[in-house]
């Protein structure tokens, strides 16, 4: 099967390293092509790496709690830039305070992401939904 | 006794360098005017003549010569995204001495193919794509190149798994594939050598015969490398030192033209505050830019343009009626010098503001923000704050009495986003040497080092106290 190619961050202002570099690992462990950003990415250098590495899939981190505000129009600038079908996944504490997550989850999807996964989701569970969504596999 | 003969056939002056390889002494230079128009070997026995009567009439063992005559190596540079592989690809252009005349991003476009045969460069080099990444661009690219009718080599380093295609598409009598290494395979990190290597054999093969610059064939096989090409391997050397000698560590060098401005930096260009968070395009460690749009003469406006008047008038103390007039007279004759209080006044400011862009162009930048954990420091390109030699070239510097002031001017910047040098110890490269140590160092690196440290190592000026 031929390795799918992710690009993943931390978006925004934010400079929180350590589950980045987690899932780093894991999605790599899962036998993905992982380009890793870091941290404080703008949503420019999303769009720009995935298109040069022809990524199949965006995953957004963000913890600071100001990930709302980050990830307007990213769905749209993608589809600007020739990403049409890209794959958009956000997860973390997203938004701020305790809010209940099916909202937050309506408003991240009607944003464009395809999956959203609130706090103390574990990389297995993004994995599992990589690979329903990249290879239809269930 | 070894002697050896260096040449460097400029734009405007052809430089010849006679040195003592056992003694590592440079016995004497001369110049004269480069007759590319014509025969450029009449220049260069002008030149000769008074070498020999400096030098006495020696024998030389060794004659190797670079060249940035006929307008030098020009380059078109094509790749993807601006900030990735289009960038990539100027700097691997850059690196390996070349004028990069223009750079196309994402998909050419029949205008775009148009202008590509006016430039009609002496080598273009194509790129997209990380390897195992978008094939689209590039595939397309080569598609429309292929409709192109200049004759020119193309280097192809983008996507590997493109190039077949590529070549399938191109490769023939007008448009020659040399393909190699991707100049950025993974994203973000640059690997720009196996095309310079490349672009260096064509330009020795092809461009330099091609150019017919004299009927004389044995001279002018002797031109090894484009002149930019040579500086920075002498700025390499005089870093990094050989096996046997100990580099003088990291360093910059600007070389202000009448036309351009080049700047080297020697550098890791690493964060000099460890709270830094790195992004972008990681940068190669000998770098070269060039400004096209800055330069002493024929882009003087360019330098009033990107500085601004009130810059413009302050630094030279002039109004800004007096610096139209000072621009319009130097657009009327290109080789004015000046004479009047005046006109020292304005190429005082002119060197110093195009040293300041050239300098800021080059360097990173850092960014603080302000995050809800606190301020963070962001830095894109590399950080030369603690660089502190900075070697100079060029006639405008070199021929100044105010070479240090120039510089302090140059760079006491307030932006504090710009990481350029703070404080700079400066050298002259007084009897311009470093073209011809660069074309020494490929046959005897530690004479070569031992030269450059002796003119270079010592005796510098604290520009910034």
């Amino acid at each position: 099967m031929e390795k799918k190619t992710l690009i993943i961050g931390v978006i925004g202002a934010d400079v929180h390293a350590v589950g980045n570099q987690i899932l780093y690992f894991a999605f790599r462990e899962a036998g993905f092509n992982v380009i890793n950003l870091g941290v404080m990415v703008s949503q420019e250098e999303y769009i720009e790496a995935a298109i040069e590495a022809k990524a199949d899939a965006i995953l957004v981190s963000s913890l600071y709690g100001h990930g709302e505000l980050d990830c307007q129009g990213l769905r749209d600038k993608c589809n600007e830039a020739g990403l049409k079908d890209i794959l958009l996944y956000v997860g973390g504490n997203i938004v701020v305070g305790k809010q209940p997550f099916e909202e937050v989850k309506k408003r991240f999807t009607d944003m464009g992401f395809d999956r959203v996964f609130g706090p103390g989701t574990s990389p297995e569970t993004t994995i599992e939904a990589l690979q329903e969504d990249l290879y239809g596999a269930h | 006794m070894r002697f050896v003969l260096l040449i460097d056939f400029g734009s405007t002056y052809t430089k010849l360098t006679a040195v003592d390889v056992e003694k590592a002494e440079v016995l004497a230079t001369a110049d004269d005017y480069t007759t590319a128009d014509t025969d450029i070997m009449i220049g260069f026995e002008k030149a000769y003549s008074k070498l020999q009567s400096a030098a006495g009439n020696i024998a030389y063992q060794k004659r190797l010569a670079c060249s940035s005559a006929a307008g030098g190596l020009r380059m078109v540079a094509c790749g993807l995204v601006p900030a990735l592989t289009a960038k990539a690809a100027k700097l691997a252009a850059f690196g390996a001495g070349a004028k990069v005349i223009q750079t196309f991003a994402y998909e050419l476009t029949n205008d775009d193919v148009a202008q590509i045969d006016a430039i009609a460069p002496d080598i273009l080099l194509l790129t997209g794509g990380t390897d195992g990444g978008n094939r689209e661009v590039i595939e397309h690219n080569a598609h429309m190149l292929a409709r192109s009718k200049r004759a020119f080599p193309i280097v192809y380093a983008g996507n590997r798994g493109s190039k077949d295609v590529c070549i399938e598409q191109l490769d023939g009598e007008l448009h020659p594939v040399y393909a190699t290494e991707n100049v950025m395979p993974v994203l973000n990190k640059l690997n720009i050598l196996p095309a310079q290597s490349i672009i260096r054999q064509i330009f020795l093969e092809k461009i330099i015969s091609g150019k017919g610059l004299s009927r004389e064939k044995a001279l002018i096989e002797g031109i090894i490398m484009p002149t930019p090409s040579a500086v920075l391997s002498a700025l390499t050397l005089l870093s990094e030192g050989t096996n046997g000698r100990r580099g003088i560590g990291e360093l910059m060098a600007v070389d202000l033209g009448g036309a351009t401005t080049d700047i080297y930096s020697i550098a890791k260009g690493a964060p000099s505050n460890p709270a830094t968070i790195l992004h972008g395009l990681q940068e190669p460690y000998a770098k070269r830019t060039v400004e096209g749009d800055i330069g002493m003469r024929y882009s003087a406006h360019g330098i009033v343009e990107a500085a601004g008047m009130d810059e413009t008038c302050r630094c030279s103390g002039l109004d800004s009626s007096a610096v139209n007039a000072m621009l319009d007279r130097i657009n009327r004759d290109k080789s004015m010098l000046p004479q009047t209080e005046e006109e020292k006044a304005f190429d005082f400011a002119l060197a110093a503001l195009a040293v300041r862009i050239g300098l800021c162009r080059h360097a990173g930048t850092i960014q603080q923000i302000y995050t809800p954990m606190g301020p963070v420091f962001q830095q894109t390109g590399k950080d030369l704050t603690e660089i502190d030699r900075i070697i100079i070239t060029g006639g405008a510097l070199i021929h100044s009495a105010q070479y240090t002031d120039i510089i302090r001017e140059a760079v006491s910047v307030s932006d504090e986003q710009a990481l350029i040098p703070r404080k700079a110890r400066v050298a002259r490269d007084a009897r311009y040497i470093l073209s011809a140590m660069g074309l020494l160092a490929s046959y005897d690196q530690n004479t070569a080092f031992d030269i450059l440290y002796k003119s270079f190592g010592k005796d510098e000026v604290y520009a910034t106290e």
